[in-house]
């Protein structure tokens, strides 16, 4: 328990009020006084609380095996400078940043944070965040709906799996259909299919994602993006690998015009499956558009710089059932902890980070080969790799997770051509010996396996 | 905050700071990109500065400094419930078990976080009256937005899809109505009666055939308690419509009451309001949706079933409405939340939420003796407080007092909401507040506003003593500058 | 700010200055008044068909958004494009630079339906 008051307090309190009970303050009809016990544990101190926690916690060994697990959630190196700073109390234990004057700090960090988002994403502007990738997916959706007026969404396959789930979720609502693109023979967006479809001028955006779910680059090409701009389909970008912004060309490079993102590799814990930070960078003809909260900077009545959350009317405080989202409280913290990750690595630091993604993953895919395992795909990829493994991939991964290795996705449970296909990620953080272990491992499996 | 002013003021950007070659070594030198990748897939330039880490932890400090947060003063702001948060939760949720813990772990390998997520759960089915909980929404919006959702489906199956108005009273959240738009559905907006109040024989002039869902939050935005809540959930259930309830009050009446017991089909928690997460500047939150016993087919995936003493993610649901994120929760904030139900227990959550009403009745009655309170009457967490009185007498409107407790080191109230209220000031102290700090609070109140009638110039002019004086929000709006450009 | 005699003004705050069947509209200054800082002005599409008392666009305050309805029916023929740069205009001078748009007219008759300067300036004091 977490209140301060003395029985001396609450008499005082009670006699100020003048009732004398604090029963009399929570009075409710007879039909809503709690009629059983509450079945929830009896309070622990502290000590006793934690260690509870803690051994829950040790049940979690999965935190520890070598692990090549990505598809959307990366471990990346996080400096300690990180945490120290983020995790301090004015930053953590502030709201929503509605009183400029005494918000400045947190305010500023926003606005450097969408800086930060434009000049790696080549965009005009970003938001302060959405919840995470597949809602920035989906918001960026609703987005190109409202800017043409069109009720259908096109998205390719190789987009994450769990966004384009989430996109239909979030399209059901607003009785918006979703189309899907096919895939070529290797693992990229079927351009042609794309402009086959986009002709009919029915769609309001098309997504692609690069990397793509399958770690290959997958963007637009010329010709795409002059169809495109011939149908009047909003393009729109997925970055679910952040990293890769500080090597691959831009969204806006290829075509562009929102970006729905995924920040969690800059900095914030993989935390089996949140809190992750989305983004939403777009230009500025969409600035309206935009879901979430906006920084902007300002002056203040002496004439000094400041900043404040801006465009307030597209939000639903203001605008209601007519806001660009139902938005509120985002994902501010995660977008702290990365600003202050590109702050610390700096242009060279981030782009080592990207090479060395670059490194390990082509490390791991000459390993694999090695050990007589096929790449499923030749495509060019940022940091993470299909294998054909010759049978069920689920199988393959929990012989290997018996050896203490996640050896990665099953593609088969998203993808049932994909049923022998497992996707392996490489970063800064797998080193040479995971890879051989996981190489050996899979030559020990592919043995036992062609012994069945 | 007593430095000079021209060190308070100047706050430079990090991108105008630092000198290329000043990088911090975290990872080894990486090749030039183009030993991996053909050119013309590769970016140009990468035009990021580069700082000290003692820089870094310098302009960083300096921004923290010049944010305000509940560890550093009195938060009071209406309706977001910023109670200590304790530390502990914070050391839990970063374990290297739940912070490394990869989302595609096999269950069989998580079964602690599983477990975490699995006890939260059952508690607040408990505490809340409900049949079963997802821990899947990011925010309360979200879980609005998913409640909502679950409602059309719901419809849908049961041929009923003439159902598209959803009724939220006009003291509601905006995130109420703009969910409702983002599922089709049309709003109506149901007035309050005189004692702010929904009237049930209000609301059963606009109940109907094509009634899907009405959304309520009880005590409501006024801190008022709705006391014919089953006349209210009983007319929407006659006219075959679902009741959801808006848990960002469930502060006042957490371990009391419970929404199930009023007649709710569906709620979600602010667990970053009611159950002491961090609200970390905006966000990250979490949205527990918790639903009655005929929805939970509906809930979003994965669901966490317990099959003995082995936990799993259930991600084969064939009715569900899908996933409404990448990951199966903000599951951080799960272990925090449980750390707090832990630190409580049942006798504690009671207990927390009766002493946030006797804080907020004590404000309540002490600024009454100078501030209208326009319903002057025992309320619960909350009270909203006018200032239109004062700004008839002087001028001073609800945004010169926010700004004025600012100078007296006070985070300001919510303001200007709920709408029907003019001039609102919407006062929320919760219970880890000490009486001292509620006097204090109320001191500094009653000084502003005997200062609005001496010399209310000066409060217009507030604040003061801040890092800056007044911002100029007009200037930001019409000239959007949303980033710093490297050009200019 | 004195009412201009020679407008014609609707109860949703909105004035029209008719010339034969075209007219130009615009918000009165008790609406800028009441709306405050003017930061953005959302117009209908040169070329589109209004009808009287539609919902044609918004005025955006800091705080507040509220719905721009046309007191006139006709085809949009200009919209005050240097708004964009400028909502302030609005604030500064409702009836002249603040204009929003000009009308043909569809049915120059409906002006007999909207205030005079008089009969506004009672509505507006109440
Ligand atoms: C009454 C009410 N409902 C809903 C919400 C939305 O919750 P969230 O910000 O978690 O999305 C809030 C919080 O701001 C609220 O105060």
């Amino acid at each position: 328990m977490y209140a301060p008051h003395t029985q001396a307090d609450i008499e005082a309190m009670l006699r100020c009020i003048g009732v004398d009970s604090i029963d009399r303050l929570l009075e409710v009809p007879q039909a809503l006084r709690l009629q059983e016990p509450l079945e929830v544990v009896s309070a622990l101190p502290e000590y006793r609380l934690r260690r509870r926690i803690e051994q829950m916690a040790k049940r979690n060994s999965g935190a520890d095996f070598v692990s090549f697990l990505g598809g959307g959630a990366y471990r990346h190196y996080a400096p300690p400078a990180i945490s120290a700073l983020a995790m301090r109390g004015e930053f953590l234990t502030a709201y929503t940043p509605y009183q400029a004057e005494v918000s400045q700090g947190y305010l500023q960090a926003i606005y450097e944070w969408q800086t930060y988002i434009c000049l790696l994403t080549g965009m005009d502007l970003a938001d302060a965040s959405v919840y995470d990738g597949a809602t920035a997916l989906a918001e960026s959706a609703i987005m190109a709906i409202g800017a043409t007026g069109r009720r259908k969404f096109l998205v390719s396959r190789a987009v994450n799996p769990n966004y384009r789930a989430v996109l239909r979720t979030y399209c059901n609502g607003l009785d918006v259909t979703v189309d899907e693109i096919t895939l070529t023979a290797d693992g990229t967006t079927d351009l042609e299919a794309l402009a086959r479809a986009v002709a009919s001028q029915e769609y309001a955006g098309v997504a692609m994602q690069s990397p793509n779910f399958f770690g290959n680059v997958d963007a637009l090409d010329a010709a795409a993006q002059v169809t495109l701009s011939a149908s009047g389909t909003v393009p729109v970008a997925v970055i679910a690998e952040a990293i890769s912004l500080a090597a691959l060309a831009t969204p806006a490079s290829w075509g562009a015009q929102i970006v729905a993102g995924e920040a969690q590799s800059f900095g914030v814990p993989v935390a089996y499956g949140g809190p992750h930070v989305g983004f939403i960078a777009t230009t500025n003809a969409h600035m309206r558009r935009i879901p979430g909260r906006l920084v902007g900077k300002t002056r203040d009545s002496a004439g000094r710089t400041a900043y404040v959350l801006t465009l307030q009317a597209r939000e639903q405080h203001i605008r209601r059932e007519r806001a660009t989202s139902n938005i509120c409280t985002n994902q501010a913290h995660c977008a702290l902890i990365a600003t202050i990750y590109l702050a610390l690595l700096g242009e060279t630091g981030l782009r080592d980070v990207a090479a060395l993604n670059l490194e390990r993953s082509r490390e791991l895919a000459t390993a694999v080969s090695n050990a007589g395992i096929k790449l499923r795909f030749s495509a060019p990829f940022f940091n993470e790799i299909v294998v054909e493994v010759g049978r069920r991939g689920r199988d393959v991964l929990a012989a290997l997770q018996e050896r203490g290795i996640l050896g990665g996705i099953d593609l088969g449970r998203w993808y049932p051509e994909y049923e022998n296909c497992i996707l392996m990620a490489a970063t800064e953080l797998t080193t040479t010996a995971e890879i051989g272990k996981l190489a050996g491992a899979l030559q020990e499996v592919g043995r036992v396996g062609a012994a069945v | 905050m007593s430095a000079p002013p021209s060190e308070r003021t100047v706050s430079p950007l990090i991108f105008d700071q630092g000198q290329r070659g000043r990088a911090n070594r975290y990872v080894e030198r990486g090749k030039a990109l183009d030993a991996f990748l053909p050119r013309n897939l590769l970016r140009d330039e990468l035009p990021l500065p580069e700082n000290t880490e003692l820089d870094v932890v310098r302009h960083y400090t300096r921004l923290s400094q010049r944010t305000f947060g509940i560890d550093v003063g009195f938060y009071p702001l209406g309706s977001c419930t910023m109670k200590y948060n304790p530390k502990v939760n914070d050391t839990l949720a970063s374990q290297h078990e739940f912070a490394d813990l990869h989302p595609f772990v096999p269950d069989e390998l998580a079964q602690g976080a599983l477990q975490v997520m699995h006890e939260l759960e059952r508690s607040f089915c408990s505490l809340f009256g409900m049949a079963a909980f997802s821990l899947n929404p990011s925010a309360g919006a979200q879980a609005e937005l998913a409640a909502l959702l679950v409602a059309k489906k719901y419809f849908r199956d049961r041929g009923e899809t003439q159902r598209d108005k959803v009724i939220v009273p006009d003291t509601a959240h905006g995130t109420n109505p703009a969910s409702a738009a983002m599922c089709g559905f049309t709003v109506i907006s149901l007035k309050s009666d005189t004692r702010g109040r929904v009237d049930p024989a209000e609301i059963r002039k606009v109940l109907g055939p094509d009634t899907a869902v009405c959304m309520m939050t009880n005590p409501n935005t006024l801190g008022l308690f709705e006391e014919r809540i089953h006349e209210v959930t009983d007319a929407v259930h006659e006219a075959g419509g679902l009741m959801y309830y808006d848990g960002a009050n469930a502060n006042a009446l957490m371990g009391n009451t419970r929404p199930g017991d009023m007649g709710f089909d569906l709620m979600h928690l602010n667990t970053h309001k009611t159950f002491t997460i961090p609200h970390g500047g905006g966000g990250a939150g979490h949205g527990p949706l918790g639903v009655a016993a005929h929805l939970i087919e509906y809930l979003p995936t994965p669901y966490v079933v317990r099959d003995g003493d082995r936990y799993r993610l259930d991600f084969d649901r064939p009715k569900s409405i899908g996933p409404m994120r990448s990951f199966w929760s903000n599951f951080a904030h799960a272990v925090r939340a449980l750390a707090y139900l832990y630190a409580n227990g049942a006798e504690g959550l009671t207990k927390a939420s009766q002493y946030a009403v006797l804080n907020a009745n004590y404000l309540r009655v002490k600024i009454a003796e100078f501030l209208e309170t326009p319903y002057p009457e025992i309320c619960r967490h909350e009270f909203v407080a006018s200032a239109q009185r004062l700004k008839k007498e002087t001028g001073v409107r609800a945004l010169d007092i926010a700004k004025a407790l600012l100078d007296r080191n006070f985070m300001a109230p919510t303001i200007y909401f709920p709408l029907i209220v003019p001039e609102a000031l919407m006062i929320e102290p919760t219970e880890t507040e000490s009486k001292e700090t509620l006097d204090a609070f109320v001191d500094a109140l009653r000084e502003i506003v005997e200062t609005a009638k001496r010399d209310p110039q000066s409060l217009m002019n507030a604040p003061v003593n801040t890092v800056v004086g007044r911002v100029d929000e007009a200037r930001a709006a019409r000239q959007p500058d949303l980033r710093w450009d490297p050009h200019v | 700010m004195a009412t201009p005699q020679d407008l014609r003004y609707s109860k949703e705050h909105e004035w029209a200055r008719v010339n034969g069947d075209g007219a130009v509209i615009g918000i009165t200054d008790y609406a800028q008044r009441s709306l405050g800082d003017i930061v953005y002005v959302e117009l209908p599409k040169v070329g589109e068909q209004i009808k009287q008392f539609g919902s044609i666009g918004v005025v955006e305050s800091v705080k507040a958004v509220s719905d721009l309805f046309t007191p006139l029916s006709g085809e949009v023929v200009e919209v005050n494009g240097a708004l964009d740069g400028d909502p302030a205009a609005v604030n500064r001078d409702p009836y002249g630079d603040g204009w929003m748009l000009k009308l043909k007219l569809s049915n120059p008759d409906e002006t007999k339906s909207l205030l005079s300067a008089e009969e506004y300036d009672k509505l507006a004091a109440e």
